[in-house]
């Protein structure tokens, strides 16, 4: 009788999330009549297609891997840094609050830091001569993008490492430096083994974060920049690949790349718990 | 030593820039909407927009939704795994942690195929029925933070001994969710509460998607439409964002020390 009780969880759970997802998954491989077919998925490989995807892998890819670096460096100089005691707790609230920060507000955030006539732009002209707008950047392309997503990704980073952080023990580097080690022997020899799972792991949070991520990029480029969710959202709108069975096929696309960086995530989570204890 | 400690302050001054720049960008933009001066112009014009009332109140009350029809759902499951389901726990948490696994737009494309009006459950043919569907989908969204939150909550208090103290005293199942574990966890309920408003609030793709007249998508027609009035909204959205995580950072302080404050 124990699983009476999670009925009603089961019941939500189909509605609203299996049911849902699996029928996109099966219309995926199916032709118009529903007949089973993998022409959908083949279709992926139509040059526009391609595109998007590559254009997602890349910007995620690039504000995963820099948010990773920099928010890394920002929770390590907090933690183990020497920095006053108040920073600590501030950069972790704020880091709750910047996380959450995404979507529509944050893409005018930035038009109004590095738009056309955003303050930091201008500010640049006047004081050093200097035209970011004249180097090709502009906040819709795919730098704007990264710069805009490491706004969310940067404090996402910092709060699942702070833990991984607090896991490497101050006598692990006294015992390095007694033994002899340099700084950059330590870090190689001691630091990175042990904290590359969890570093390795949040990267791909990180990216599958960034790879799902809508109305940022919505409200920032409209549909000037072809990245899969914007794609994904007109397809949803007006059928523009003319094919609603495609449509499925390039929302699976979607599931199996964020679900493939999910569970590696999971995996060496998993992993590096077994080793910081 | 003190090498590192400048390294340190370097990283600490190069974030705080990036992360402050825009917001000073942000408000020195709202500010500039009457020519030559600063003024608050433009959140007088936001505030005064019916439209900015009218959403605004629509995803409050999402929010609020979404909290209450969360908590009732994810309170008695947790407490159920907890209590006499414990073989169930690695599904159960499976499932709360596939919204944040599959996409929200991909989410809702599923929600606009299986509940359009030639289908068994046409929850999209009247307004209704939408509005129920777009909070619905919510608590999906907020199903692996409300989940977290309470269920680290009944890890605080003894489950078991409350439970078979309530019955030997009479009391039913609803009486014992209600009168006894609800108020024990309330700091772990208000936690999640306050970050299921700060999701819900400005949430844009299923709302555009589900076509219903909520926040976010407002203010992404205003950004396409106006100059200084989205700048004012960013503004309000970062202040109710910060708003939020500071009521559950207080709330979750609670959750550390159950026993002090409920004397």
């Amino acid at each position: 009788m124990a699983w009476l009780g999670i009925v009603p969880f089961l019941l939500f759970a189909i509605l609203f999330l299996l049911w849902p997802t699996a029928h996109l998954v099966i219309g995926a491989f199916e032709s118009k009549d529903g007949s089973f077919t993998l022409a959908n998925i083949a279709n992926l490989t139509q040059p526009a297609i391609v595109n998007a995807y590559w254009l997602s892998i890349r910007i995620s890819a690039a504000s995963a891997f820099m948010g990773g670096l920099l928010g890394f460096a920002l929770a390590y100089a907090a933690i183990s840094g020497g920095l006053p005691r108040w920073i600590r707790p501030t950069l972790t609230t704020f880091s709750g609050v910047a996380s959450n920060f995404a979507g529509v507000p944050l893409a005018f955030a930035f038009i109004a830091t590095l738009g056309r006539t955003g303050l930091v732009t201008t500010l640049l002209v006047k004081w050093f001569d200097f035209n970011i707008y004249h180097t090709g950047f502009t906040i819709l392309s795919f730098w704007g993008l990264t710069l805009t997503y490491l706004y969310f990704q940067i404090p996402l980073m910092v709060l699942i490492l702070t833990p991984a952080l607090d896991g490497l023990k101050k006598e692990w580097r006294e015992a390095a430096s007694i033994l002899g080690a340099s700084p950059l022997q330590y870090w190689l020899r001691v630091a990175i083994p042990v904290l590359w799972p969890s570093l390795l792991g949040a990267v791909l949070l990180l990216f599958a974060n960034a790879f799902g991520a809508v109305a940022t990029a919505y409200a920032l480029t409209g549909s000037s920049l072809n990245i899969v969710p914007i794609l994904l959202f007109a397809q949803i709108r007006g059928d523009v690949l003319h094919n609603p069975n495609l449509g499925y096929a390039l929302a699976l696309g979607m599931i199996v790349i964020t679900a493939l960086s999910n569970l590696a995530y999971i995996w060496l989570r998993a992993w590096s718990e077994r080793w910081v204890k | 030593m003190r090498e590192s400690r400048i390294g340190a302050w370097i990283a600490f001054g190069i974030g705080a820039l990036y992360f402050i720049l825009p917001l000073i960008a942000t408000f020195e933009f709202s500010l500039r909407m009457k020519r030559g001066e600063y003024s608050f112009e433009a959140y007088r014009v936001v505030f005064a927009d019916p439209r900015f009332q009218a959403s605004f109140s629509y995803s409050v009350g999402q929010a609020l939704a979404t909290i209450i029809v969360g908590i009732a759902l994810v309170v008695p499951t947790a407490y159920w795994v907890r209590l006499r389901a414990p073989q169930f726990r690695p599904i159960v948490e499976f499932i709360t942690l596939l919204p944040l696994v599959i996409p929200a737009i991909v989410i809702v494309f599923g929600y606009l195929r299986i509940f359009n009006s030639s289908s068994l459950i046409p929850l999209t043919d009247t307004n209704l029925g939408t509005d129920a569907l777009l909070m619905f989908g919510y608590v999906t969204l907020a199903l692996p933070y409300m989940y977290r939150a309470v269920d680290t909550g009944l890890q605080a208090i003894d489950v078991r001994t409350l439970t078979e103290s309530a019955e030997s005293l009479g009391a039913n199942a609803f009486t014992i969710l209600t009168r006894v574990i609800l108020p024990n966890i309330r700091p772990a309920l208000l936690s999640g509460a306050f970050l299921t408003f700060a999701i819900v609030i400005g949430e844009f793709t299923f709302a555009a998607l589900l076509n219903r007249p909520a926040f976010g998508p407002y203010l992404q027609l205003l950004g396409a439409n106006r100059a200084y009035e989205p700048s004012a909204l960013a503004i309000m959205a970062f202040l109710v964002t910060w708003a939020c995580m500071g009521l559950m950072q207080l709330a979750s302080r609670g959750l550390r020390l159950p026993a002090t404050d409920t004397r």
